[in-house]
C-alpha cells in the first residue's frame, strides 16, 4: 500500500512540475484534428493541415496574406508591376536566412518558382505559376518575373503556402524535416502525437516573435479536445470541432472563444449532368425547399453564415444573394410540378464524415421530404467520397464544404464533379484572370456570383465558422482565416 | 515437443502467406485511391498521374503484390504514403506505446481477476461471491471508452493528477511516459478483468466437481486447500485461452481508448491509415497483427502444454 501512495505522490509531483513549466508563458500548445499528409512540405500537397502548421511559421513566400486577407510584403520587400501587367520586379529583403544558416537570395527564388512550375512537379496549385514565362535574377536581391499573359491573381497566389520559398540544398527533404525562413524552426515530429517547433534565432524579424516553443498536438476526437483544454494540456484549439460545446467554454472565465469566418462554402452539391438535376426548375425548387437558418441552428448550433452563391461573405466583392431563393416549400412544390414531378421525386444524398455534412444531411433530407423529395442518405468515408462523388461523379446530391480560398473558379473547370457548364461563366473567369485592376476584378466576381445563383448550380447553404477556443491569456491568434493557417508570429501571453 | 513446435511454426508461415494475399486483395477491392485522397478536391489529372506513378500505383496488381512480398522477405516494409518515413520506423514508434500499454492492462486485469475469481469460487453462493459477480457484471456492461471518459473527467479535469492524454515518449521522461499510460491501462483492464474473473470462477467451480478434487478432499484436504492446490491449476486452461484472446485484442483493439486519450498507438495508426488510404501502412500492420495473434496463440498452446502434461505428447 505504501508503494501505491508513493507512486501517486510522484505522479502528483510530476503533474505539478509540468504545470510550473507552463507558467513561464513563452510556450504554446495547440490542438489540431488532422495530422498533415503527406509530410510537412506545403509545395507538395494541398492538405490544410500542412498549412496550419507551416504557413508563416516555418515557411514564407515573396508575399504573404495577412489576417485581413490583404497581400503584404514578406520575403519581397517591395515590388513593381509594369503598366501592361506582364513584368513583376521584386526587391528581396536582405539578411534573411534559412533555418540551416544559409542566406536567402534571388537564386532561391528562381529555384523555388521553377521547381513548382516544372512539368513533373506535384504542386497542387499550378495556376499560380502557369502564367510565368521567364524568371531573371539581375542581382542577388532582385528578381524579375515576366508573364505570358496578365494574371490579376499573381501576387495573391505568391502569398499561398504552395509558393513558399525553399532552398535547393534542402528542398527534397522538406516533407520530413522542413527548412524554411520562418520565425520558427522544425524540431521534431512524433508521428501520431505532435509536431514541435522552436524560435529561430536568425529570423529577420526576430524581435516580433514572443513564443519560444510551439507544439501542435493531434487530437482527432472532439471530446478529447474538450478534455485537453479543460485539463490544461493544450492552450488553444484553433479549429474547434464541437460547436455544441461552445457555450460551456463561453461561460468559463479561463477560456476565450472567438468565432470567425473561414473560406469554407458549404453546399448541397447537385449532379448537374444527371436527370432530374439537369433541369434548372428542379435545382431552383431544391433551393427554395431548404431553410438555411434552421439548418445552421440545428446542425451547427447556430455557427455559420447563410450564403446564396459560392463566395465568401468576408470578401469585398461579396454580393448577398441569400434572398434569391427564399425558403418557400409551396413554391418548391410548384416548380417541381412544372418540371414534370407533381408527385415529387427520389434521390440519394451521399454524406462524407464531417459533422456539418452528417448532421446537416439529416436536416436537409427532412426539409426536402416536406416538398415531396424522398431522400435516401448514404454515409460514406472520405476516401469513398473522393472516389465515387468527386472522381467518378456517381451521385445525385452531396454536402461538402469547399475550403480553398477564392475557389469560385472551380465552376469553370470542365468535368468538375457537379458538372456545371456555362460558357458565359468561363468568359467571366478568364476576364478576371486578365484584369489587373482590383475594382474591375471585383465587378467581374460579382457577376460570377450572380450567374451561379441564377443557374442555381448547387444549393448554397452556409459559410463555415471558425470557432477558436483558447486560454483567456493567449493573445494574437487569427480570428478569421483567409487561408488555412495558424500564424503564430504575433501570438503571445498576456502579461 | 519438437514435432509440436515444428508443426506450429509451419502453420504460422502458412497462415501469414494466406493473410498477406487476403489483405492485398481486400485493399484492392476497397474503393478509394490513395493519391486522390492526398490531393482531395484540388486533384488535377496531371498531378494525380504523377503522384500515382511516384507511389508505384500505376503498376499492375500482381506485380505490386510480388514487390510487396519480396520487400517483406528482405525486411523492407516500404515508405508510408502519408508520413513519408519507413513503415518499419512508424510501427516501432507505435509499439513503444502499444506494447507497454497492453502488458500493463493485461497484468492489471490478471492481478485483479484471478484472485477475485478464485475467491468468488471459494465463497460459492455466499455473500462474497454475489458481490464480486455483481461487480463483474457491471464491469462487463461498461464500455471501456465510457470508463475512459469518466477517468479523464475525474483524474485529469477535476483532480489534475494526470494529463488528459497524449504520450511524451520514453526518452524524454520515463516517469511521464508511464504516467500517460496509467489511466488508459485502467480503462482497458477493468472490463477485461470482469470477464476474466467470471471465467476463472466458473472454471474453478467446474474443477471442484471433478473426481480428483473429491479424492483430494477424501485424503483430508480442506475445501480451500483442494481449491488452491488442485482445482486452480487445472482451471488455468480456459483462463489462459481468454488471456491470449485479450492480449491479441488489445494490440489493435485499443483504438477507441487510444482515441479518448489521443495516444499514438498501433490501433490508431491502422485506423488513420485506412481512412487516409495509406495502404502500404495498412497492409503491413495488418499482416504484423496477424503474425502477433498467431504467435500469441502459439505461446498459449505452449503454456497449455506446460500446465497440462497430457497435451505435451501431441495427441
Amino acid at each position: 500500500m505504501r508503494k501505491v501512495v508513493i507512486a501517486f505522490a510522484s505522479f502528483a509531483i510530476l503533474a505539478l512540475s509540468t504545470a510550473a513549466a507552463e507558467a513561464q508563458r513563452d510556450t504554446l500548445t495547440l490542438a489540431m484534428t488532422l495530422e498533415p499528409a503527406p509530410g510537412l512540405d506545403p509545395t507538395m500537397g494541398p492538405a490544410a493541415a500542412i498549412r496550419e502548421i507551416t504557413y508563416a511559421n516555418l515557411f514564407e513566400g515573396l508575399t504573404r496574406i495577412d489576417r485581413n486577407a490583404e497581400i503584404r510584403p514578406a520575403l519581397a520587400e517591395s515590388w513593381t508591376v509594369s503598366a501592361d501587367g506582364m513584368v513583376y520586379g521584386f526587391k528581396l529583403r536582405q539578411g534573411v536566412r534559412f533555418h540551416d544558416g544559409t542566406e536567402f537570395d534571388s537564386a532561391d527564388v528562381k529555384y523555388s518558382l521553377e521547381r513548382a512550375m516544372a512539368p513533373d512537379s506535384r504542386n497542387a496549385q499550378k495556376w499560380i505559376f502557369a502564367p510565368i514565362a521567364k524568371i531573371e535574377t539581375p542581382d542577388r536581391y532582385a528578381v524579375v518575373v515576366t508573364l505570358k499573359r496578365p494574371a490579376g491573381n499573381f501576387l495573391y497566389g505568391l502569398g499561398w503556402g504552395d509558393a513558399a520559398m525553399v532552398a535547393p540544398e534542402t528542398a527534397a527533404n522538406n516533407s520530413a524535416s522542413p527548412i524554411g525562413t520562418g520565425p520558427f524552426k522544425f524540431d521534431r515530429w512524433v508521428k501520431g502525437d505532435r509536431v514541435e517547433l522552436s524560435r529561430f534565432d536568425g529570423y529577420w524579424r526576430k524581435d516580433a516573435v514572443a513564443l519560444r516553443r510551439v507544439t501542435f498536438r493531434f487530437i482527432p476526437d472532439a471530446q478529447a479536445q474538450i478534455s485537453a483544454l479543460l485539463a490544461g494540456d493544450v492552450d488553444a484549439v484553433p479549429i474547434f470541432a464541437a460547436p455544441e460545446a461552445v457555450e460551456q467554454f463561453k461561460t468559463d472565465k479561463r477560456f476565450s472563444v472567438t468565432v470567425g469566418a473561414t473560406e469554407g462554402e458549404t453546399i448541397l452539391a447537385l449532379n448537374n449532368q444527371k436527370p432530374p438535376f439537369n433541369d434548372l426548375r428542379v435545382r431552383q425548387a431544391l433551393a427554395h425547399a431548404v431553410d438555411r437558418n434552421a439548418l445552421i441552428a440545428g446542425a451547427m448550433s447556430g455557427y455559420g453564415t447563410p450564403i446564396g452563391s459560392h463566395f465568401s461573405p468576408g470578401h469585398p466583392a461579396y454580393v448577398d444573394l441569400t434572398g434569391r431563393y427564399p425558403y418557400d416549400p409551396a413554391k418548391a412544390r410548384a416548380l417541381l410540378a412544372e418540371a414534370g414531378h407533381p408527385n415529387g421525386l427520389k434521390a440519394t444524398l451521399r454524406l462524407p464524415p464531417p459533422p456539418y455534412a452528417r448532421r446537416g444531411g439529416e436536416i436537409v433530407a427532412a426539409q426536402l421530404s416536406k416538398v415531396g423529395i424522398q431522400v435516401s442518405i448514404e454515409p460514406v468515408e472520405w476516401a469513398q467520397w473522393l472516389d465515387n462523388v468527386f472522381q467518378n461523379k456517381q451521385f445525385d446530391m452531396t454536402i461538402i464544404s469547399h475550403v480553398e480560398p477564392m475557389d469560385i473558379d472551380k465552376y469553370a473547370v470542365d468535368d468538375y464533379y457537379f458538372g456545371y457548364r456555362n460558357p458565359r461563366f468561363k468568359e467571366v473567369m478568364a476576364a478576371i484572370d486578365r484584369a489587373t485592376d482590383p475594382a474591375a476584378q471585383n465587378r467581374l466576381y460579382r457577376e460570377a456570383q450572380t450567374l451561379l445563383a441564377d443557374d442555381s448550380v448547387n444549393v448554397f447553404l452556409f459559410q463555415l465558422s471558425r470557432i477558436t477556443v483558447a486560454n483567456a491569456d493567449v493573445i494574437g491568434l487569427w480570428q478569421n482565416v483567409p487561408l488555412p493557417a495558424n500564424d503564430l508570429t504575433e501570438v503571445s501571453w498576456r502579461k | 515437443m519438437i514435432a509440436f513446435v515444428l508443426r506450429r511454426v509451419l502453420g504460422l508461415a502458412a497462415t501469414l502467406a494466406a493473410a498477406s494475399l487476403v489483405v492485398f486483395v481486400v485493399l484492392e477491392v476497397l474503393p478509394g485511391d490513395p493519391a486522390l485522397v492526398m490531393l482531395g478536391t484540388e486533384a488535377q489529372p496531371q498531378t494525380l498521374a504523377l503522384l500515382r506513378a511516384e507511389m508505384g500505383l500505376d503498376q499492375p496488381a500482381p506485380q505490386r503484390y510480388l514487390t510487396w512480398v519480396a520487400g517483406l522477405v528482405r525486411g523492407d516494409l516500404g515508405l508510408s504514403y502519408t508520413y513519408r518515413v519507413p513503415v518499419g520506423e512508424l510501427v516501432v514508434q507505435r509499439l513503444e506505446v502499444t506494447l507497454p500499454l497492453t502488458v500493463l492492462a493485461i497484468s492489471l486485469s490478471t492481478a485483479l481477476a484471478i484472485p477475485l475469481g478464485v475467491f468468488a469460487a471459494s465463497r460459492h453462493r455466499k455473500w462474497g461471491d454475489s458481490a464480486i459477480m455483481a461487480f463483474a457484471q457491471l464491469g462487463m456492461a461498461i464500455p471501456n471508452f465510457w470508463l475512459a471518459l469518466l477517468l479523464v473527467l475525474v483524474f485529469a479535469v477535476q483532480l489534475g493528477w494526470f494529463s488528459a492524454g497524449g504520450f511524451p515518449g520514453w526518452s524524454e521522461s520515463p516517469g511521464a511516459a508511464f504516467q500517460a499510460l496509467v489511466l488508459p491501462a485502467i480503462a482497458l483492464a477493468l472490463p477485461q478483468a470482469a470477464i476474466l474473473a467470471r471465467v476463472t470462477r466458473s472454471a474453478v467451480l467446474d474443477m471442484m466437481g471433478e473426481d480428483f478434487v473429491r479424492t483430494a478432499r477424501a485424503k483430508g484436504l480442506s475445501r480451500d486447500a483442494a481449491l488452491w492446490r488442485h482445482a486452480l491449476r487445472n482451471a488455468l486452461i480456459p483462463v489462459l485461452t481468454i488471456m491470449g484472446l485479450q492480449f491479441s485484442f488489445l494490440l489493435a483493439g485499443a483504438v477507441i481508448v487510444e482515441n479518448v486519450f489521443y495516444l499514438p498507438g498501433l490501433g490508431r495508426l491502422v485506423f488513420q491509415a485506412v481512412s487516409q488510404r495509406d495502404l502500404i501502412v495498412v497492409k503491413n500492420v495488418v499482416l504484423l497483427l496477424a503474425a502477433a495473434v498467431v504467435t500469441v496463440n502459439f505461446i498459449v498452446d505452449l503454456l497449455y502444454a506446460a500446465v497440462d502434461p497430457r497435451l505435451r505428447t501431441g495427441r
